[in-house]
């Protein structure tokens, strides 16, 4: 294989001139492509089948979220959040209500911490679930697996309507607590869900972890090392599986997390199988942190009485305040001047910081890998582009 | 030996596609439109107006303040404040929005409004079947389409309605007495003030 160089020379071009081997053929995979989980693109510089360089092009989706969230009061910029990764609207709630609550130092009740936790946790699940999916997908198990996530996720969507009205965009978190309690055998049917939630992914396993096609597809395939995990700031299950333990919810233990016993499954060779496992094993940790919170869940107040729904003004200041999301480290920087709009709004989103090492992985392998190690980031395009 | 695992998952494939014929978690697929899921009490749609009483226009709860409109994070609320006083449904003088617009292809249904109106007066409706034809006046919904009775709110959110009923006939309660008790003149004064301003 030819070293790529930055401009191939014009001789390379012409295929008179060349003997064949050189000539790269310059590919742009997206922004419309059914493998790249929205509207992203990758011009992807091929060797035959063999990617020699492939270079992320975002902002597609870009809606100027940071700008407008400038624009508008502290509590109007929290149903934007839920359209940044709209898989994961509570967690992304939970991210900017811990920032603002950071910024304006509000206590959340104890059973505010709870709920948060609980619908938190059945976030990840189904995010999980999916993207499980979405991988055999993208590997071309062709609707089986996928359909069999979204029907246990549908049960979690069933569960986030019932208490916030919303499948989606649930918007269910305010500064100091949750908008509303849970409406009445919410906790008895969710309790249902979850018991059921380890069968199913024992089916789930049965289906793919000895599947020899996907064990060929999968393994020493998009390694990422350690090192260049870290260097890059890789966050979330992309890191653990390359076997580095940090986890938030164990590192900053926000809200409650030091209350519940789990685990944080690691990875040890940072491969596409790794991470689609390490999203398996996390998902039974986190059936053992809901049935501790849903056991434990007390009586009392959901919301911080103290705090203003309208002409909410924290005093000057800024503030950080992060999260484990089912994608990695999720944060919100904000600046306040008093007034009641933040002087500056800034999201660290895992996705972004997750896809920029993408080339990395991929060189060297062909097409169709790009395809999965792609799926194997967990991206969603609403995040990375904002 | 090759092929195992492949037969493993074929197994519970199997078992699932036998199992959709007995049991109902795994057939979870419901054929709308002539079947439909049940009706999940606290799902929330685009914005209502409530009136009390039988006539629409005359019984809006609205007294046009504003706040809705200003908390509004895409600013899809469009109000015209009414130059005069009409008896709401209770007979007090209050202002009335001479038109009230929401503009639903802006709105994202995130429930702010209904939040911060003081006066329970706009409330989130539970309809999804709206799909138009017409996309400029079909999508801005005047208050003419809004408003929707309190028979109706009972019907799609019964508990919520039924709490805010009761919180609006203790308010009612709390400010009624007074007019009647011996210090009239200056109770009747305060009251509706404070009605108007809380
Ligand atoms: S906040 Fe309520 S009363 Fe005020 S204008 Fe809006 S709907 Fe009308
Ligand atoms: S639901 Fe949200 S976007 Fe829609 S009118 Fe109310 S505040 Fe505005």
């Amino acid at each position: 294989m030819t070293t790529l160089a930055e401009a191939p020379p014009k001789s390379t071009l012409s295929p008179s001139a060349s003997n064949g081997d050189t000539q790269l053929l310059e590919v742009s995979m997206g922004p419309q492509h059914p493998s790249t989980h929205g509207v992203f693109r990758m011009d992807v510089s091929l060797d035959g089948e063999t990617v020699v360089k492939l270079k992320p092009i975002f902002g597609y989706l870009h809606r100027n979220h940071e700008k407008i969230a400038e624009n508008e009061t502290y509590l109007g910029s929290m149903p934007y959040t839920d359209r940044l990764d709209y898989f994961c609207s509570i967690t992304n709630n939970w991210a900017y209500a811990l920032s603002v609550e950071t910024l304006a130092g509000i206590v959340v009740p104890e059973r505010a911490e709870y709920l948060r936790v609980i619908t938190a946790e059945l976030t990840r699940l189904q995010n999980h679930t999916c993207l499980a999916g979405f991988l055999m997908q993208d590997m071309g198990a062709s609707g089986t697996p996928l359909m069999y996530a979204f029907r246990e996720r549908e049960k979690i969507l069933d569960l986030f309507e019932s208490l916030t009205g919303a499948r989606m965009m649930c918007n269910y978190m305010r500064f100091g607590g949750c908008r509303v309690d849970l409406p009445a055998g919410w906790l008895e049917q969710a309790k249902t869900v979850v018991a059921a939630f380890p069968k199913f992914l024992d089916e789930f396993e049965a289906l793919l972890n000895g599947n020899e096609i996907l064990m060929a597809r999968t393994q020493g395939v998009g390694v990422l090392s350690k090192e260049l995990a870290i260097n890059a700031g890789v966050t979330g299950p992309m890191l653990r599986a390359s076997g580095v333990n940090y986890d938030l919810r164990k590192v900053d233990k926000y809200g409650i997390y030091d209350r519940f016993q789990f685990r944080i499954p690691l990875g040890d060779h940072g491969d596409v199988y790794d991470r689609y496992m390490i999203r398996v094993l996390e998902m039974r940790e986190s059936v053992k942190i809901l049935e501790q919170a849903m056991r434990d869940l007390p009586e009392g107040l959901i919301q911080d009485p103290k705090t203003k729904v309208r002409n909410f003004k924290p005093k000057p200041g800024e503030a950080y305040g992060r999260i484990e999301s089912p994608k990695g480290e999720l944060g919100f920087y904000l600046v306040s001047d008093g007034t009641p709009r933040p002087y500056r709004f800034r999201v660290r989103p895992p996705s972004l910081i997750n896809l920029t090492i993408l080339e990395d992985m991929c060189l060297g392998r062909n097409v169709a890998d790009v395809v999965i190690i792609l799926g194997s980031v967990d991206i969603v395009m609403g995040e990375v582009d904002r | 030996m090759l092929g195992v695992g492949i037969l493993k998952g074929l197994t519970e494939t199997a078992r699932n596609f036998v199992g959709s014929y007995f049991r109902k978690d795994r057939l979870t697929t419901i054929q709308f439109p002539e079947e439909r899921a049940p009706r999940i009490e606290a799902s929330r749609n685009f914005p209502f107006l409530v009136y009390d009483g039988p006539d629409a226009m005359a019984g809006l709860r609205c007294v046009s303040c504003f706040i809705c409109e200003k908390e509004c994070p895409p600013k899809c609320i469009i109000i015209d404040k009414s130059t005069d006083k009409k008896p709401d449904a209770t007979g007090k003088l209050q202002f009335y929005p001479a038109e009230f617009k929401i503009d639903v292809s802006v709105c994202m249904s995130c429930q702010i409004c209904v939040e911060v109106c003081p006066f329970d007066a706009i409330k989130m409706d539970t309809d999804f079947e709206l799909s138009t034809q017409n996309r400029f006046d079909d999508l801005l919904w005047p208050k003419l389409r809004l408003a929707k009775s309190n028979e109706y709110y009972h019907e799609i959110h019964p508990t919520e309605a039924a709490a805010v009923d009761a919180d609006l006939a203790a308010a009612r309660a709390k400010a009624a007495p007074k007019p009647a008790a011996p210090v009239a003149p200056v109770a009747a004064a305060a009251a509706p003030e404070k009605g108007t301003t809380a």
